[in-house]
């Protein structure tokens, strides 16, 4: 047996050092990677969700889209005034509501409502939606946003804590689909107007929905 | 030998760097390349170093979170000695910086100093403008106000497009469910600490291998670039043909980097630093956010995109264009380097600066953008409502109230996302306008449920008087046949 083969005292030494040290190091990425990956769920599935009020029905009069600003229910010590976001609450009738997320469905910048022409603008790349928070016109590939709600003891309460995005699980959970007083608006179209091939779409679109 | 030369020697015979070090600076470089087309890169790493050097005295004062960044960024401007200058240099240092890679790029590009056997110094160059433009979207961040808070919805929004990864990336990148404290800290982790770090480790990289292989000669139409021959000939042109780097190119370097000095401080004194805009509260809404200078022709672009084409462009765009200059190396190792005789390097160059200065152009002015606040704004040209019935007057308040101008101009004055309309009547006749306005389409909403009969009577007979004097507005022939054929039937009828 020639010297060649045999495993010197100093290299088995030095692999057991690199192998004792891959193992810590493999040991170590757990919690850093943990550590790292906490703030996708902070714990459990929709952690960061969670129903909070925006005031009582009383305060958003029918047939009107008002403005309403909520904490989200998820806040750290620094976040100063980023955790106050608002949201545009239109009363349809009765307890019948549409919330929808400031951010405009293209990409993000905050949309105002113009009661006026009954029309959502956004100023960054000019979507438009209508009053029931479908797409007008413009870039957004979708509708507004909007929250889940209920009345609950005369409080209008939504589902909130995600920043709406279009490719967000909450985004397709709930705002995907055409809202029922919207689907109603959409007929009330198409028996007011003869469509136009844009609104023909959108009533096809719709219709599958439904 | 005196004190210093003592104290000199002291050192280096315990450091040992004074050799290496001397044959760094007196390594021969071909004598073309002492040129002013050479001194982006030493430009671009004295910029460099000034961002880091006012990177760090801005960081005596700002404090990296949510609740106090945009006041500390006030205090800065307002209160503390000389602030607003140290500000006001990183902000423009940040832009120069820009400016001189993408010239840098430009300039190694069409002097073919990306081929054999300068290929990785142009990878290690493409990573490190990829971390420029890092540094220049975080530091956007950084600046938290309103344009950094709605910059990062956009972000995010982007992100989100991703298959099946997209709302994991969001959160990662605004470290949780929104926009808050933690994304300004995360940030700050970023521009302060990772990106810097390897900016600094891919820099000596970048150099070190510039020293290595030389800087690249100057590029004769028809020497062609060749794996076998290439090193013997630039050896044998720096013999015959060389001079050492310091002092005989080097001072060209010198006096680029203390004019590009001056002119950042001169940019600093004269505009002052950028923002802060308003307060980062998403709950003011009454906001038009804007990006920094350098990234407006996205801005233009995703205005531009159809919406179907949006998300495939916004994913796969920039992977493409990251691999096709990675890839450029391998593709054209060889060959000619003279720009001279490369007409597609030379056009290509052209077509995306034309591109990218068209749309930043655009981005200044945001043609695509509605005027929220001309309707109420912008007063309807004395020209357009001078002898009108009340009808048509009727028309214009309806115009204005119903938002119309935050889309169509008149006279100039209004949005421009929409086309003008002081014309409009020459090129719509009157049932096109009102299938126009009830229907919308063609980029427009339908006005058919916010307007009534009566309104959209008078909307129209406004629209309808808007065409230049002497040239008659648009009308169906066939519409006055058809209203004369059922005037006849009428006056038929009785009979």
């Amino acid at each position: 047996m020639s010297n060649e083969n045999l495993v010197s005292r100093r290299g088995f030494f030095m692999k057991m050092g690199i192998l004792f040290n891959g193992l810590v190091a493999a040991a170590l990425t757990v919690p850093i990677v943990g550590y790292l990956l906490s703030c996708i769920t902070r714990g459990r599935a929709n952690a960061y969700l969670s129903w909070v009020p925006l005031g009582p029905v009383s305060e958003f009069p029918e047939g009107e889209t008002r403005l309403a600003t909520f904490r989200n229910p998820y806040v750290t010590p620094t976040d100063g005034k980023t955790v106050d976001t608002v949201c545009w609450v239109r009363r349809v009738e009765g307890e019948q509501f549409q919330v929808f997320a400031i951010n405009c469905a293209h990409l993000g910048c905050p949309v105002r409502w113009f009661p006026q022409s009954g029309l959502f603008m956004c100023p960054c790349h000019g979507g438009a939606y209508y009053r029931d928070g479908s797409r007008a016109s413009g870039p957004p590939e979708r509708g507004l946003f909007e929250y889940p709600y209920k009345v609950q003891d005369g409080m209008v309460t939504i589902q909130a804590g995600e920043l709406p995005t279009p490719g967000s699980p909450t985004a397709s959970l709930f705002g995907n689909k055409a809202p029922c007083g919207a689907r109603n608006e959409l007929v009330s179209i198409e028996s007011k107007l003869s469509a136009s091939s844009e609104t023909n779409a959108l009533l096809r679109k719709t219709k599958t929905w439904a | 030998m005196g004190v210093i030369g003592q104290i000199g020697q002291w050192f280096d015979q315990r450091l040992q760097l004074a050799a290496p070090i001397r044959d760094a600076a007196e390594h021969p470089v071909p004598r073309n390349t002492a040129s002013w087309f050479y001194v982006f890169g030493s430009a671009a790493l004295t910029v460099f170093l000034l961002q880091l050097v006012t990177g760090i005295l801005l960081a005596l004062i700002y404090v990296p979170s949510a609740s106090e960044a945009w006041s500390s960024l006030q205090a800065l401007n307002h209160d503390v000695t000389l602030g607003w200058f140290i500000r006001a240099m990183h902000g423009w240092g940040s832009n120069f910086m820009v400016a001189i890679v993408l010239i840098h790029m430009v300039q190694v590009f069409l002097f073919g100093a990306y081929k054999f056997p300068r290929e990785l110094t142009w990878i290690v160059g493409v990573f490190l403008l990829l971390m420029t433009l890092g540094m220049a979207f975080s530091g956007q961040v950084l600046r938290f106000d309103q344009d950094a808070y709605w910059g990062l919805g956009i972000g995010a929004s982007i992100a989100s497009r991703v298959p099946i990864a997209g709302p994991i990336i969001v959160k990662l990148m605004l470290g949780g469910p929104i926009i808050a404290g933690a994304t300004l800290s995360r940030f700050f982790a970023l521009h302060v600490f990772v990106i810097p770090g390897m900016l600094i480790g891919f820099v000596c990289l970048h150099l070190l291998m510039v020293l290595k292989l030389g800087i690249n000669e100057w590029p004769m139409p028809g020497r062609l670039v060749k794996r076998a021959t290439y090193e013997d000939e630039y050896h044998q042109l720096t013999r015959k043909d060389g001079a050492p780097f310091v002092p005989y190119a080097v001072w060209k370097d010198l006096f680029f980097a203390a004019f590009i000095l001056l002119a950042v401080a001169a940019c600093a004194l004269y505009f002052g630093p950028f923002g802060p805009t308003g307060r980062p509260d998403p709950t003011i809404i009454q906001t038009a956010p804007k990006p920094d200078y350098f990234f407006l022709w996205l801005y233009g672009l995703l205005s531009y995109l159809p919406p179907s084409m949006e998300t495939p462009a916004l994913l796969i765009g920039p992977v493409v264009v990251i691999a096709f200059l990675v890839l450029l190396p391998f593709l054209a190792g060889e060959g000619e380097k003279s720009w001279r005789r490369r007409p597609i390097a030379v056009l290509t160059v052209l077509l995306i600066a034309i591109i990218l200065g068209t749309l930043t152009h655009l981005a200044g002015y945001t043609p695509w953008s509605p005027h929220m606040n001309a309707w109420s704004g912008d007063p309807v040209p004395e020209q357009f409502l001078h002898g009108r019935t009340a009808l048509e007057r009727q028309g214009a308040l309806v115009f204005q109230v119903k938002q119309c101008r935050n889309c169509h101009s008149l006279g100039d004055l209004g949005g421009q996302r929409g086309p003008a309309l002081d014309s409009v009547a020459v090129r719509l006749t009157q049932d096109q306008l009102i299938r126009q306005v009830i229907q919308g389409g063609g980029n427009m909403p339908a006005y058919g449920k916010n307007l009534s009969p009566a309104e959209t009577t008078a909307l129209v007979a406004f629209l309808e008087t808007l065409h230049p004097r002497g040239q008659a507005p648009a009308r169906d022939a066939a519409r006055d046949i058809a209203l004369s054929e059922d005037k006849d039937q009428r006056q038929a009828a009785p009979r």
